[in-house]
């Protein structure tokens, strides 16, 4: 079952049927987002207009820890299957990952200055967000240090799994620990505490976030599967090259005639 | 007319804070978008120029 879909070839042709919707789908929903966001919520009765910083902070925040948690679960799968497809998506969700994660790290600091009257403190929920960021750039960076693709995503995805304990220290960091940012408003036991006015733009954008997410690594595994292929091209007209125009066997050392 | 988009755009007196994180997100978020787009475009396009090279052969 599993392997039916993983199948390179298969996820070609059925991503580049979903991706135009996808892609489409995101714009939309971003687009609704926005103006709900923008336009419909209402002022908060004790932040003001500044809780509008909120509809990209948290849908940020939501899908910097949903992209760790799909790299790690495709790592684990490249690790235990030796999926190759596995390995790509991990790969390609990383820069993605980042990238919400540093949205979410920015716009907090944006939000922090005028409501707690600081652009950073060092409490549990942010620092567990920082290191997040880390570790994905940690994994960026080990990925590509290795000249074999295969032999980076193993290093790599070694790496995604041990930081993977960081996913419930985030989560759980405002209950553990007497943090200055708020408690869970959305997912939290009994229901959310935030008006309806309010969380139907969050929702909304974060449908949009995920959908772009979805967009986005649907491009980049392609980009990887044509990169991988190139690759296997440029080898083979390599092999047949020798044949057409000989190299000089050795390299001569000396000074330019 | 205007004064409603002046009024709309001071944010209550948070301006400086809610554009610019909005800003941020568009730039990061539609910068990883342009750069994944650019990267596939391109990747198909020397795909394409290897494909007929062998086909030409």
């Amino acid at each position: 079952m599993m392997h039916r879909f993983a199948n390179p070839a298969r996820f070609m042709r059925l991503s580049a049927a979903l991706l135009p919707w996808c892609a489409a789908l995101a714009v939309l929903t971003i687009g609704a987002g926005l103006a709900l966001a923008l336009f419909e919520a209402p002022a908060d009765y004790q932040q003001g207009e500044a809780v509008r910083i909120m509809y990209v902070h948290v849908p940020s925040a939501w899908m910097a820890t949903f992209v760790y948690a799909v790299m790690a679960g495709a790592s684990a799968v490249g690790l235990i299957w030796r999926h190759p497809l596995a390995e790509i998506a991990a790969r390609a969700a990383a820069p993605l990952g980042a990238g919400f994660t540093l949205v979410c790290l920015v716009t907090g600091s944006l939000w922090g200055e005028p409501m707690w009257g600081t652009w950073w403190v060092w409490d549990a929920r942010l620092t567990s967000v920082l290191v997040l960021f880390f570790l994905y750039l940690g994994y960026i960076a080990l990925v590509n240090a290795f000249d074999e693709p295969t032999r980076g995503a193993r290093a790599g995805a070694v790496l995604a799994l041990v930081g993977i304990v960081n996913l419930p220290i985030i989560k759980f960091s405002v209950d553990w620990w007497n943090t200055l940012h708020q408690p869970a408003s959305v997912f939290r036991l009994g229901g959310p505490t935030i008006a309806a006015s309010m969380l139907w733009p969050l929702l909304v954008m974060s449908v949009g976030f995920m959908l772009l997410f979805a967009a986005l690594l649907m491009v980049r595994m392609r980009t990887a599967l044509i990169a991988a292929r190139l690759r296997a091209l440029q080898m083979l007209a390599s092999e047949d090259e020798p044949r057409a125009a000989p190299r000089p066997q050795r390299a001569s050392l000396g000074p330019a005639q | 007319m205007i004064d409603r988009a002046a009024e709309f755009l001071a944010m209550g007196g948070y301006a400086r804070f809610v554009w610019p994180a909005y800003g941020v997100a568009l730039v990061v978020l539609g910068g990883l978008a342009i750069e994944s787009v650019v990267a596939y475009r391109r990747s198909r396009r020397e795909l394409e120029r290897l494909d007929r090279g062998r086909a030409a052969r």
